[in-house]
């Protein structure tokens, strides 16, 4: 349905109510503008916005009802008329028994009875022929339904039409009685530009109340299923058995200690690289190289920042793991093509940027004094840099080095890329490990069951992976925060 | 006398004087002859020829941006960590030019230590604060000797009685005046020949400017004190010898009672009398 | 005047003993930092020259030549010109018919099997799209080239064995440098054969890889193209940008001029900086949970993923909007003020268009984020198998980096190739992006 048309039409209405509104209000001044209290403009907008925001509200909240109710109207009339036992046999011959899972020996259709994924193949079915989808295969009875779906999505949409047009007119109609030289217009307008400030202000909120209440809503529906002690201490992952054998609680396939270690090799591997690389080019930039070197080197180091992590996976499975295993092979060691090392060191190189402009930041934070304090003492570079400067900033490193680990735990496209999915509960970097990030991937790409423990799991790591992320921000930023205050 | 402020770039008749000839009668410690200090174009010292006598103090003073900060901090080299300082002419320590390729900076600024103008104690432990210099030098051998430095260091800085039970405690937890006090004792703690302070009272109440005041006069018996300051009555208090600068230029340089009761040059008069500055 | 009398060498020669060690140490710290740069930058190259190295033949294709003729009888009996009748039409024969007419000679199943397989097995879609574009063209004996089918192709790019060297060929040489045992091999030593005969005819020619441009995806590698990718993200960044900068600056501005300091902002605020450090997969689980699940938009499509995107970027835009506005200093506001500006007033007429080169700046990196984002697309179903160009932001699509790690799983040699091509695009986008960024920071940068 062409809702844009219906939008179209609002905001020329509400363009109509502008002009009329100002022309208005430099009517009822009389010519002289200074006896308006506000401007002719805010009268403008006064009527603009009266006219397309309750009609917005309106279609805002009318769109997702509207297939919905669509839908139940063409439910119901397929209970009513379609699912009578005369019409059975055609049913049972057509592709439509199949979508029902109907039995042999079954005598009645009812819809409540229907499964949660045959429920919804039903309604994509009905979607599909309302769009004018081939109904290959149905009895033409289905075509009814259909069109008793798309009978009422139409009427819906003409009566949304006329509604909010009424509305939209409505609106503008009431604002336009208001303009009087006295009304504070401006002050209304004003008010209405505030709220709307204050709406985006909560959007980051609302943003973190959505993350923890849906991935608590469906953790909780996994941890229904699956005790939560078999997730968190049990040593055996392996949902795709656990679904074949349809034993989920017993098997306990469900033990996310291989992920955990797996994400911990990883990124243990990652920081070895990125922290000594990183600290150290931010060291040398902070205080050794000159101010040609660094305008050069500085932007060219932060190309890795900018480079997404796809990229990072095609590298580290393209060029890096095959690297180590040859270099594994020609030594006599037996390095598996999705070695934790890889996944890791390029995860590492990844993170460098990330590290070394957090530590510049707080290298250069350390006030001169301190240097020069060293310096008048005869320390050289070095010493003062190791034993007064890195101490000094200390807090603010590692407040740096938090947030990459937390960054190297929440990487999802590398380790997808190049680390495995057998969750293998090993320390050794040259074998294949698994993360969280990779099972929450594997878990929900593909089709998805919504209702079966292993999409449920995938909330489950996503809820761990978030708390574990957040603790771990939470500290770094206060960390880095009480560091900043005490150089200010 | 406001032109004098405010008008930077007019000649002042400065004395020959003080080019090239000896201030000191004996030895001196440190000598400028023509010495030059460039920051990128800008000359911020110009031919500036001085010298400071040994077991004395010697004191700058002058107006605010006359240089004499740059060319205290030229004595020790620690202009060499600002990329665009150049300097010129010539300095020596002992009869040994400073800035000859051959001096090692580390070293010099070991013989020639310096307290700045806000206390900037390390955040470590007081005593770590005063034994940094000696361990980064390689001075001691085994933790008795280095327990005995700090100690004397402090002493001489007059603050162990005050610290001596918490030497473990931050040195960024004293108060300013012992800071600074602490500033004095890490720098002595690697026994230097000089000792270079930068206005080291101006952060400081008027009740810890005196206790420095004395522990400077105590210290000139053992080093060569110079230092920079903005008091005028500071000057007098504690220097034997004076220097005044103006504008990069070195205008009078004598015996401080002198430069106070009877100097040459209208310049200095007219600072020392409050005229401008 | 030495300090600790009892000892026998006075601290200055201490010190002269010490130095070597110490100078030496220092060379060495000094040597880490540049050993730690050049590493960094060792590896930035490394991946630079992997992806060019691997990606640049991706933009040729060979192409054989072909005369096919379009049969009205095959195509469109009826003569109906109806374009549902055109593209339902049976291509394969013309094609394969063109193909049997270069070598007379094969005549078996077998022979001419190998010969149908010279060519992408795609030709006939090149084919029907012509005739779609001119539909007089049926009953025309058309001259068209269509793509070598990937594997000569990659043979003749010596991306795989055996080493064929093209020109050599053409010039009549019959050398096939054959390294792998001939299970192994990705064409038979006869497939060889009758390449070789096709090049010496001359009917083989590289041309610019224009399918790689205007395609969708596609199961075969040479007609495989990122054009559907390309449009998947325009419609994502698109959404992502219509969304997160009036958001984003209108947020910045309310916590920044107007927000009273009290808890709720306080909450705000770390909530923001919280935010902008979540992984990005799970703003993935929220859109499946609740988009998908919950408003039950549309799986795939570009407007769900301009909304997870937008979600993620917003804390980058605020963020870097708050810091625009504070740089704007508070005489400005004052003066203003001073002249009857209502609050808001001052904002829009004076503050806004001051801070707006930052913002811009940050909206810009913000985008530059989300174009390059794969994980929340992965979860919310963007990454469809998608042949057609989507013409709609509800249009199943897929974006550019979802792309890439579709092609890269493919085992194809080939498509190693187009994936690293892809790559270089993307990149090429993003390096325009972030030029932008530093262009109009440097052009608008002011200084207080």
């Amino acid at each position: 349905m062409d809702t844009i048309l219906v939008i179209v039409a609002i905001v020329l209405l509400a363009a109509a109510g502008f002009v009329m509104g100002r022309r208005r209000a430099v009517v009822r001044s009389g010519g002289v503008s200074r006896s308006l209290h506000s401007l002719p403009n805010y009268h403008g907008h006064f009527v603009a916005l009266w006219s397309a925001v309750p009609a917005l509200i309106l279609l805002v909240l009318w769109l997702p009802l509207e297939p919905t109710l669509a839908m139940n109207a063409a439910l119901d009339y397929f209970q009513q008329h379609i699912a009578e036992a005369n019409n059975l046999e055609t049913i049972r011959q057509s592709k439509l028994a199949l979508l029902l899972g109907l039995s042999p020996d079954q005598t009645t259709i009812r819809l409540e009875d229907l499964a949660a994924d045959q429920f919804g193949l039903l309604q994509t079915e009905i979607r599909n022929m309302a769009a004018g989808g081939a109904s290959t295969g149905h009895a033409a009875f289905m075509q009814e339904v259909a069109d008793v779906y798309s009978g009422y999505r139409e009427t819906s949409y003409i009566l949304m039409f006329v509604v909010c047009l009424a509305l939209a007119g409505a609106g503008a109609g009431f604002a336009w009685t208001r303009i009087a030289p006295e009304m504070r217009a401006r002050n209304h307008v004003e008010r209405a530009i505030t709220w709307f400030m204050i709406l985006c202000s909560t959007v980051a909120i609302l943003t973190t109340v959505g993350i923890v209440l849906s991935l608590l809503f469906e953790a909780m529906r996994f941890f229904a299923q699956i005790p939560v002690t078999d997730f968190i201490f049990g040593l055996h992952w392996s949902p795709q058995t656990a679904i074949r054998e349809d034993q989920v609680g017993s098997t306990g396939a469900f033990g996310a200690v291989p992920l955990f270690a797996g994400t911990i090799l990883i990124s243990l591997i990652a920081m070895c690289v990125a922290v000594p690389v990183g600290l150290f080019s931010a060291i040398y930039m902070a205080e050794y190289a000159d101010n040609r070197v660094r305008a050069v080197v500085k932007p060219i180091l932060e190309i890795l920042a900018g480079i997404p992590t796809v990229v990072y996976g095609f590298f580290a499975a393209l060029t890096v793991a095959p690297f180590f295993r040859g270099v594994g092979e020609s030594i006599g060691l037996d390095v598996s093509s999705e070695s934790a090392l890889a996944a890791g060191m390029v995860m590492g190189i990844m993170i460098i940027p990330f590290v070394s402009s957090l530590s510049d930041d707080v290298i250069t934070a350390v006030p001169q004094s301190m240097r020069e304090g060293s310096y008048g003492l005869g320390a050289t570079k070095s010493e003062t840099i190791t034993r007064v400067i890195l101490p000094a900033a200390l807090p603010g490193v590692v407040g740096g080095i938090l947030l990459a680990v937390s960054r190297a735990i929440g990487e999802t496209m590398i380790v997808v890329m190049a680390a495995g999915l057998g969750a293998n509960l090993t320390a050794n970097p040259l074998e294949a490990v698994t993360t969280v990030t990779v099972q929450i991937v594997t878990l929900l790409v593909g089709d998805q069951e919504f209702d079966s423990p292993k999409t449920l799991a995938a909330f489950a790591l996503g809820l761990v992976l978030f708390l574990m992320t957040l603790c771990l921000n939470i500290i770094a930023l206060h960390v880095v925060r009480k560091y900043r205050e005490q150089y200010e | 006398m406001t032109h004098l402020r405010n008008d930077p770039e007019q000649q002042h008749e400065y004395p020959e004087t003080t080019a090239g000839k000896p201030t000191v009668d004996g030895d001196a410690k440190v000598a400028a002859r023509g010495a030059n200090v460039f920051y990128g174009a800008k000359q911020a010292i110009k031919e500036v020829s001085l010298d400071i006598a040994p077991n004395e103090v010697t004191s700058f003073i002058g107006p605010s941006g006359c240089g004499k900060s740059t060319f205290l901090r030229a004595l020790n080299r620690m202009n060499d960590i600002i990329d665009i300082c150049r300097v010129t002419g010539d300095i020596r320590l002992d009869g040994e030019d400073i800035y000859d390729r051959k001096v090692d900076v580390v070293q010099l600024r070991a013989r020639v230590g310096m307290v700045f103008q806000k206390p900037n104690p390390f955040p470590k432990s007081i005593f770590e604060n005063v034994a940094y210099g000696p361990r980064i030098h390689g001075l001691v051998a085994h933790k008795d000797e280095l327990d005995e430095i700090v100690h004397t260091s402090l002493e001489r800085a007059g603050l162990l009685g005050e610290v001596k039970d918490r030497l473990e405690t931050p040195g960024t937890g004293l108060s300013g005046g012992q800071q600074q006090r602490l500033c004095i004792a890490r720098a002595i703690a690697v026994s230097p020949e000089v000792i270079l302070m930068d206005e080291p009272c101006s952060a400081l109440d008027p009740i810890a400017t005196a206790k420095i005041e004395e522990l400077i006069d105590e210290l000139r018996g053992n080093y060569t004190i110079v230092i920079v300051t903005h008091s005028m009555q500071q000057a007098a208090r504690v220097s034997q010898r004076t220097a005044f600068f103006h504008l990069g230029n070195l205008v009078e340089m004598g015996d401080t009672e002198t430069i106070f009761t009877n100097p040459e040059h209208k310049l200095t008069q007219g600072y020392i009398t409050g005229r401008f500055g | 005047m030495t300090t600790n009398a009892g000892s026998v060498t006075t601290p200055k020669e201490k010190m002269r003993a010490t130095l070597k060690h110490r100078y030496a140490a220092e060379k060495r710290f000094q040597a880490y930092g540049i050993a730690a740069i050049l590493i960094a930058l060792a590896m930035l190259v490394t991946l630079f020259v992997t992806i060019i190295g691997n990606g640049f033949t991706a933009f040729q294709q060979y192409t054989v030549h072909l005369d096919v003729t379009l049969y009205p009888q095959d195509i469109d009996p009826d003569g109906t010109g109806d374009p549902e009748v055109l593209s339902k039409a049976n291509y394969q024969s013309a094609v394969n018919d063109a193909m049997y007419a270069l070598f007379p000679e094969a005549t078996d199943r077998q022979a001419r099997r190998a010969v149908r397989e010279l060519i992408s097995p795609g030709a006939n879609y090149v084919i029907r799209d012509m005739v779609m574009d001119d539909p007089s063209l049926v009953g025309q004996r058309i001259s068209v080239r269509v793509p070598l089918a990937s594997e000569y192709d990659q043979v003749l790019k010596g991306n795989v064995d055996p080493v064929v060297d093209f020109t050599a060929f053409k010039e009549g040489s019959t050398s096939v440098d054959w390294s792998l045992s001939p299970e192994e091999r990705l064409i038979s030593e006869k497939q060889a054969d009758y390449l070789q005969q096709l090049i010496r005819q001359g009917e083989v020619e590289a041309s610019f890889n224009r399918w790689f441009f205007t395609n969708g995806d596609s199961r075969q590698p040479e007609l495989a193209g990122i054009w559907g990718a390309a449009v998947g993200s325009m419609f994502t960044l698109m959404v992502t940008l219509a969304l997160s900068f009036p958001i984003g600056v209108s947020a910045a501005v309310y916590l920044e001029e107007f927000a009273p300091k009290n808890r709720l902002t306080d909450i705000i605020e770390v909530n923001i900086n919280n935010l902008a450090a979540v992984p990005s997969i799970v703003f993935g689980l929220l859109g499946l949970a609740v988009f998908l699940q919950f408003f039950g938009m549309p799986r795939s499509a570009p407007l769900v993923g301009g909304l997870v995107l937008t979600l993620m970027t917003l804390p980058t835009i605020i963020i870097a909007s708050r810091a625009a506005l504070k740089s704007v200093p508070p005489s400005i506001r004052e003066a203003a003020l001073g002249v009857g500006a209502s609050k808001l007033q001052c904002i829009f007429h004076h503050v806004l268009p001051l801070a707006m080169p930052g913002m811009l700046t940050g909206t810009i990196i913000g985008m530059a984020q989300a174009l390059g984002e794969t994980a929340p697309l992965l979860m919310i179903g963007m990454v469809a198998f998608v042949v057609d160009i989507p013409g709609s932001p509800l249009d199943p699509a897929t974006v550019m980096p979802v792309q890439i790690y579709l092609w890269s799983d493919s085992p194809e040699r080939a498509f190693t190739e187009r994936t690293s091509a892809a790559i270089m695009c993307l990149l090429g986008f993003l390096i325009l992006m972030n030029a932008a960024a530093v262009l109009l920071r440097k052009r608008f940068e002011r200084r207080w």
